[in-house]
């Protein structure tokens, strides 16, 4: 009989344990009760719909990282042809994985080849075209490492905005099957607009020396050099003083965003709101080495491809600038945040959005909440008047069930959504099935004149098979819907999942050492109130 | 307490009634989706949702004519209540978005929300939104079909191993029928596929094969005492051993679920009525659909663990009572 003793300590003990995890946080936070830092800090965790907050999902264009590194690989190849002084037709970008070299001398073909694999070979493929064209492609490979890297580096940088937003406990995880995008939950923020903004600008910003401009048009720009582009140039354009202004600037950035060390909100000497930064070591010396060439011409601040400001260089600058235009306060501060966490690699758009407002989830929990009391009464009422003396058995496995679950979810951090609510109600109506099961089984052992011990094994025993097989389908179907689903969903497998678990911990051993322990106290001619 | 402690009833003669009786009902519901179509809600179709709470009483009259008059297309925007009246919540649904690339994907939102304002509504609180790009709404309704299929295929094969396929056949065959009458009736009574509603169709899946199992494996276990009669026979006494367990989980999840449905609040509405629905004929395809089918399937071939085919063809006489 120390066999039983022990049975029942460890239900005691078990019982104990979720209660204290799962169950005592939440009553403590509700009515007041004295507790501990190390359980507060298990409490259930509850998911967005519950709790309030923003869901969204974005798509990083990783084709424009890749666009962007054929560029660079394509303008570095001009650049070395044009300094070993080989004339070519032009560098053409067709894709965001190729570009096209045209026009090479035959007679400067061997130069073209080493020159070609001295920049390019590492990461593109070459293949001839006619008349003196070759197309490069890139890499398989390469392409997805960068596209995979492309999508790491953006979800690090929304990482730090988030953080630098002062958001708590944010989930940003990868998504779906295409391997571009992006998940990013932020619990309780209410300035959805502001939050979208700041993860979604791109921030490239890089500064260019000016070769031409400010012009009123585009045309005007170009009248300078006859009307047309010249090599290494690029337009672009910015508010002037009075309505757009086009700049005609070096192509290759003096610096750019990654040699930033700091950003911060300041005035300019007008008073007026500002980005002030500093740059790193090595940022400094290529700056200084730019502007001390460059004295007495204008320098374009360029942010997302849209120039900012272009102040005329007035001497060497080394490692610190800023960057003034018609800004906000609040835009300031935006923009030195993400400044300082770095720029995206590529421009995202948003695919979801979800806002659940707290008054929504608090509502949310409350019927849910309502919902299943009301259905744990009805079944709780139900077993009893059907099974009586077992009935007993039945409730205690349920309550002790549920509080297992509770316990179990809050210990491992797993979250509570408002299906996982409804995977709560489903656990309920499995763990009486399983008990509803045993207790059949015993009245037909019973009704084929089996001595009542012997009726208690063999059922048992018998139903164990029936209830593992059960449980391994219903498991199979939860593991698809995990699988498969987002937040909420994933909340009602993870629920139902542990709900199966411990569904098989409560039925078969907790409701026979209930069994036992009525046998036990009338040792002489044991009957069952079934 | 005792119900049906000796049932006796030829569940397997009644299986050719039972079968077109379901055949009716499914071709019912296919027709009336092939007619009015599967309504889909935002997750799978995209589109908008936007939940205000007004701080006055809102006639859903005056909301619908704000809309057309404040908004392009807002005529076409679905407005229903959300939640209890005395919340004040209204949803509504309009089935674009704003463009995802190179644009603003709440752009539609944002509309509604300004054409409210300008409605002279009294004052509105958006507390809630839901955009649904295209791509994410194909993705989930493609990842919604793999997972039904996937977890089916996962439960046949399972079955298979444990029993043997005609019975996984059966079982397949059952969970196919009970999706298939849930389907019918959320059309019918127009309950828009949601991701929740999925979740509910996945959880069907499950719940009725775990019901055909427990029928199934009471099967295999007779098989044994019972080596000398034919299959019908064997599957009409487990059903009838097995019928007060079929029907008190049955009765007993329609109470939670029933809770669930009219306690649970607006988001579960669906789910829980996809339950509903779904245990119901999970029950009924249990008692006389599985079983048939695996009938069927197996015809005249030996059973795995039964040395000889069965002796007697076809029975009409009554089940016998247990064989041990």
């Amino acid at each position: 009989m120390n066999n039983i003793r022990w049975k029942v300590l460890t239900i005691v003990g078990v019982f104990i344990f979720f209660f204290m995890v799962g169950v005592y946080p939440i009553l403590a936070s509700r009515y007041n009760l004295p507790e501990p830092a190390w359980l507060r800090a298990q409490e259930l965790k509850l998911g967005l719909d519950l709790k309030g907050g923003v869901h969204l999902v974005l798509r990083v264009h990783t084709e424009e990282a890749l666009r962007t590194s054929t560029m660079t690989t394509g303008e570095q190849l001009r650049e070395a042809l044009q300094a070993a002084g080989v004339t070519i037709g032009g560098v053409e970008v067709l894709s965001p994985t190729a570009f096209r070299v045209s026009g090479v001398p035959q007679d400067r073909d061997q130069e073209f080849r080493k020159l070609a694999d001295d920049v390019a070979a590492a990461n593109y493929e070459r293949s001839p075209g006619a008349g003196g064209a070759y197309d490069f492609t890139m890499r398989p490979n390469i392409a997805n490492n960068m596209r995979e890297d492309t999508v790491v580096q953006a979800q690090q940088t929304i990482d730090r905005r988030v953080n630098e937003l002062g958001v708590a406990e944010p989930n940003i995880s990868r998504y779906g099957q295409t391997n571009d995008q992006l998940l990013v939950q932020l619990p309780g923020v209410s300035e959805v607009a502001r939050a979208k903004e700041v993860i979604r600008s791109t921030a490239q910003l890089r500064l260019n020396i000016v070769e031409a401009g400010p012009a009123s048009t585009e045309e005007a720009l170009l009248a300078s050099s006859g009307g047309k582009l010249p090599e290494g140039m690029e337009v672009l354009s910015g508010a002037g003083s009075e309505g757009t202004s086009f700049y005609m600037v070096r192509r290759v950035a003096a610096i750019t965003g990654q040699d930033l060390r700091n950003a911060r909100a300041e005035m300019d000497e007008m008073g007026r709101p500002a980005v002030g930064f500093s740059l790193t070591r090595e940022g400094a010396t290529k700056f200084s080495r730019v502007t001390g060439d460059n004295i007495g011409r204008f320098l374009a601040i360029v942010l997302d491809n849209r120039v900012q400001s272009a102040p005329r260089i007035e001497g060497r600058i080394s490692d610190q600038g800023r960057i003034s235009g018609n800004f906000t306060q609040q835009e300031v501060a935006d923009l030195s945040l993400i400044l300082r966490s770095g720029a995206l690699p590529a421009s995202m758009s948003y695919l979801e959005e979800r806002v659940i407002g707290p008054s929504l989830g608090a509502d949310s929990i409350r019927s849910g909440v309502m919902a299943s009391l009301i259905g744990l009464t009805l079944v709780v009422l139900f077993m009893l008047a059907y099974y009586k003396g077992a009935g007993v058995n039945a409730v205690v496995a349920l309550v002790m069930n549920l509080v297992i679950l509770i316990g179990f979810m809050a210990y491992f951090g797993a979250t509570m959504t408002l299906p996982g609510i409804a995977g709560f109600i489903l656990t309920m109506g499995i763990g009486v099935d399983s008990n509803v099961l045993i207790f059949e089984r015993i009245k037909e052992e019973l009704a084929a004149q089996r001595g009542v011990r012997a009726a208690l094994n063999a059922s048992f025993s018998r139903v164990f098979l029936t209830l593992f097989d059960t449980h391994v389908t219903s498991l199979i179907a939860a593991a698809f819907l995990f699988q498969f689903g987002t937040g909420p969903i994933r909340g009602f497998a993870t629920t139902l999942t542990i709900g199966l678990l411990t569904n098989l911990f409560t039925s078969l051993f907790v409701s026979k050492t209930l069994f036992e322990l009525t046998l036990r106290r009338q040792a002489a001619t044991p009957r069952l109130s079934i | 307490m005792q119900i049906f402690s000796n049932a006796n009833y030829d569940f397997v003669r009644w299986r050719w009634h039972a079968i077109a009786l379901s055949a009716l009902l499914i071709a019912a519901g296919v027709a009336l989706m092939a007619t009015r179509g599967i309504p889909k809600g935002v997750d799978f179709e995209g589109g908008t949702i936007v939940i205000v709470k007004f701080d006055q009483e809102a006639e859903l009259q005056g909301v619908r004519s704000a809309l057309s008059a404040g908004m392009p297309g807002g005529g076409d925007a679905i407005v229903q209540r959300y939640g209890p009246a005395e919340n004040r919540d209204v949803m509504i649904r309009v089935r674009r978005t704003g463009e995802e690339v190179e644009g603003n994907l709440s752009q539609e939102a944002d509309a509604v929300v300004a054409a409210l304002q300008k409605g002279n509504l009294g004052n509105i609180e958006v507390v809630g939104t839901e955009i649904v790009g295209p791509v994410i709404g194909e993705q989930l309704r493609r990842q919604g079909m793999m997972a039904t299929v996937l977890a089916l295929a996962g439960i046949l094969i399972y079955i298979a191993l444990r029993f043997q396929l005609s019975f996984a056949v059966g079982a397949v065959v059952a969970v196919v029928h009970d999706l298939a009458i849930v389907m019918s009736f959320l059309v019918f009574f127009e309950y828009e596929l949601t991701l929740n509603v999925i979740a509910g169709l996945l959880t069907i899946t499950g719940y009725s094969v775990n019901d055909t199992i427990v029928v199934f494996d009471r099967v295999r276990e007779n098989m044994r005492a019972m080596r000398r009669d034919n299959l019908a026979h064997i599957v009409n006494v487990a059903v009838n051993q097995t019928l007060a367990r079929t029907l008190i989980t049955a009765g007993t999840t329609v109470l939670s679920v029933l809770a669930l449905f009219i306690f649970g609040g607006e988001v579960l509405k669906g789910f829980a009525f996809t339950m509903l629905v779904g245990v119901i004929a999970g029950t009924y395809s249990t008692v006389f659909i599985a079983a048939a089918i695996a009938i069927l399937w197996q015809g005249r071939k030996p059973m795995k663990g039964q040395a000889a085919p069965p002796v007697v063809t076809e029975t009409r006489r009554p089940g016998r009572r247990r064989a041990s």
